[in-house]
C-alpha cells in the first residue's frame, strides 16, 4: 500500500464478509458416530439388505432405502483410492499437501482426509494408511479428532480391492 | 432406550473482496472523508448513494454531487430485536432518509430508544463512526435532530 494517512487514494476495493451462525443436528446415526470418535473409535453402520457398511452412517442405506442399525467398529486403517496434491496455500496448510479419498478397511464408501508424514511424491493409489489421532485428552465428538492419515509399512492393496472406488 | 441426539453451534463465514466501480467508489471515498456523495441522473435528479448507471435510461453516470448529512425520514419501521451484523445492538428504527439536496432516499438505522421518538417527517442527522474506513458503516447511525 502506497497510501498515506494524509492523502489516501480513492476507495476502489471493499471487503464484504458474509457470516451465518446456525445449529447443526447430526441425527441419531451420526450422533453415535461422533460419540464413537469421542472414544477414539471409528464406527459405521451395515445395511441389513446389501451388507454395505457406511462411514459416517446416515441411518439409512441410500441404495436399498432401508434403515441401518447394526454398528460396525473399524480399525482406522485404509487404502488410498484417489488423491490430489495441492500447490496453493489453504488456511492452516502449507503446500504442497495431499488430500486423499480413503476406503477404510471394512467400509464400502470412501472418505476424504489429509495425508501427512509422507513425501507427496510417494503418495499412490493402493497405498496403505492409518489414522493419526489427537491426544486422548483432546478427544471431542468431532471428525477433527483424526488429524490426518499416514503411510504404514504394508504392501500396497491389490487394485481389484479398490477398483470400484477410483 | 432413547439416545440423546447431538447439537452443535456452527458458523459459516466468507469474506468477499469486491471492486466498487467508479461511482460507488466515490460514495465510499466520500464516507471515509465524512461526506455523503450522490450523483446526477440523466433527468437531473440527485441519486444517493451514487450509482454507476442511470436507473431509468441505463446510461453511464459520472457527475458526483455532495449532499448534506442531514435530512427527513420518509418512511420507517421499528426493529425490536436486532440481529448480529445490523448497525446497532439495541432496538432501533430502519428508515428511508431523504438527505437535503438528494431526490432519493437512503436506507439507514435511526438510533432512537423508543418508536414514539420517530415519525415520518422527523429531521435526522448522521452520527459518524469514530474511525472512518470507506464503508457504509462509517455512518454509525442517524439521530433525530
Amino acid at each position: 500500500m502506497s497510501e498515506t494517512a494524509e492523502a489516501p487514494g480513492p476507495v476502489t476495493i471493499v471487503e464484504t464478509p458474509i457470516h451465518l451462525d446456525y445449529k447443526f443436528t447430526p441425527g441419531v446415526a451420526q450422533s453415535r458416530f461422533l460419540r464413537a470418535l469421542e472414544r477414539g473409535e471409528i464406527t459405521g453402520q451395515r445395511c441389513p439388505k446389501c451388507q454395505k457398511v457406511y462411514v459416517p452412517p446416515r441411518g439409512a442405506c441410500s441404495m436399498c432405502g432401508v434403515a441401518t442399525d447394526e454398528e460396525v467398529k473399524l480399525s482406522g486403517k485404509g487404502t488410498i483410492t484417489t488423491f490430489c496434491v495441492t500447490q496453493i496455500p489453504s488456511p492452516g496448510l502449507v503446500p504442497p499437501y495431499v488430500t486423499a479419498w480413503i476406503r477404510l478397511d471394512g467400509s464400502d464408501i470412501t472418505s476424504m482426509f489429509l495425508i501427512q508424514e509422507c513425501d507427496p511424491a510417494e503418495v499412490r493409489l493402493g497405498m496403505r494408511v492409518e489414522a493419526v489421532w489427537v491426544e486422548e485428552s483432546e478427544l471431542v465428538p468431532d471428525l477433527g479428532n483424526i488429524k490426518y492419515f499416514r503411510p504404514i509399512d504394508e504392501p500396497d492393496a491389490e487394485y481389484e480391492t479398490y477398483k470400484d472406488y477410483v | 432406550m432413547t439416545e440423546e441426539v447431538l447439537v452443535a453451534d456452527h458458523t459459516i463465514e466468507y469474506t468477499y473482496t469486491r471492486s466498487t466501480g467508479p461511482m460507488i467508489g466515490a460514495f465510499l471515498t466520500g464516507l471515509r472523508d465524512g461526506k455523503i456523495v450522490g450523483c446526477r441522473g440523466a433527468d437531473g435528479r440527485v441519486i444517493v448513494p451514487a450509482v454507476d448507471y442511470d436507473p431509468v435510461t441505463s446510461e453511464d453516470l459520472s457527475e458526483t454531487v455532495e449532499v448534506a448529512d442531514e435530512g427527513v425520514v420518509t418512511t420507517w419501521s421499528w426493529n425490536d430485536r436486532p440481529l448480529l451484523g445490523q448497525p446497532l445492538d439495541h432496538p432501533f428504527a430502519w428508515a428511508l432518509v431523504k438527505l437535503d439536496g438528494a431526490d432519493t432516499s437512503l436506507l439507514a438505522a435511526v438510533d432512537v430508544d423508543d418508536p414514539s421518538k420517530i415519525s415520518t417527517g422527523s429531521r435526522v442527522k448522521a452520527r459518524w463512526a469514530e474511525e472512518r474506513v470507506g464503508s457504509i458503516t462509517d455512518i454509525a447511525a442517524f439521530e433525530v435532530v
